[in-house]
């Protein structure tokens, strides 16, 4: 199975920090690929989407469970012709955990995501 | 009160319109006005997705919403109203006179549009039609987020 690919997807300038940070931390900087919905449309974030999966596997990271990040992902996820999960509140946790495990499918990367990610919510004080 | 915000947006819905103006407009229902997505479920769970519980989605077609807008006029809630394309815009306005306004939120760029706006492009037809609206006695203009300033139709067109 060739390893998984992570693109990040969402508002502003967010998925690009999270490439960053995530680098910045394991050294690691080919497993993400940061898309960003500024300036599109459906249509064009559409393509920024099928540019950065290719022909997958993939599972998409979108920041919010709702909104053009998400429905363009979960579009593409469905139209695109890859094999794709998408798992939407990405956070570090959940990216740090990910690109040490990319040789499983989309969907099991996507159930570890939502683990890894709740297990990194918590209140400490 | 009544639809508080008539706006044109390829997005539909999404951030800016849920959180960016339905909060400030205490926002209690969400008129989707699109002829296909009227006609998908699937289109329709994904959209209901990016909406808390307590605002309520309704989807329509042209038709539907023609028939259906004095019961929205008449809600007591706030309600926003939402179409994807200047065409189902011009639709509904010929269909239903008593829209007066449209806020144009996000036309993107597409092969033939040129940039008007950071976050409006239209093709010179598209333009022309939103004209034609404003000739009517509609009152267009282009506001991404409400605070910003809504940009009168001759400064865009």
């Amino acid at each position: 199975m060739s390893d998984l690919r992570g693109v990040i997807v969402s508002h502003a300038a967010v998925a690009q920090a999270l490439v960053a940070a995530v680098k910045a931390i394991t050294g690691i900087d080919d497993a993400l690929t940061p898309v960003s919905n500024e300036g599109c449309g459906t249509d064009a974030l559409g393509e920024r989407l099928r540019d950065a999966v290719g022909a997958g596997p993939a599972v998409l990271f979108v920041d919010l469970p709702g909104g053009s990040c998400f429905t363009s992902s979960a579009r593409y996820a469905k139209k695109g012709g890859a094999e794709i999960a998408v798992v939407t509140g990405v956070n570090l946790a959940m990216l740090l955990d990910f690109v040490f495990h990319r040789d499983i499918s989309p969907a099991e990367a996507a159930r570890r995501a939502v683990d890894a990610g709740a297990k990194a919510i918590r209140v400490t004080a | 009160m009544t639809l508080a915000l008539y706006r044109i947006d390829d997005r539909l819905i999404h951030g800016q319109v849920v959180v960016g103006w339905g909060q400030p407009l205490d926002c209690s229902f969400i008129v989707l006005v699109d002829d296909e997505v009227s006609s998908s479920d699937w289109e329709q769970d994904l959209y209901r997705m990016g909406v808390p519980p307590q605002i309520e989605v309704i989807f329509a077609s042209v038709d539907q919403a023609a028939k259906q807008f004095p019961n929205w006029e008449a809600d007591a809630r706030v309600g926003i109203l939402l179409v994807g394309d200047v065409d189902t815009a011009v639709a509904l306005a010929t269909q239903v006179p008593q829209v007066k306004r449209f806020n144009v939120g996000g036309v993107h760029h597409r092969a033939g549009r040129k940039e008007r706006l950071r976050f409006v492009y239209l093709t010179d037809e598209e333009a022309d039609k939103l004209r034609a609206l404003a000739a009517r006695g509609v009152e267009v203009t282009a506001q991404d987020v409400p605070t910003a300033r809504a940009v009168p139709l001759g400064e865009f067109t």
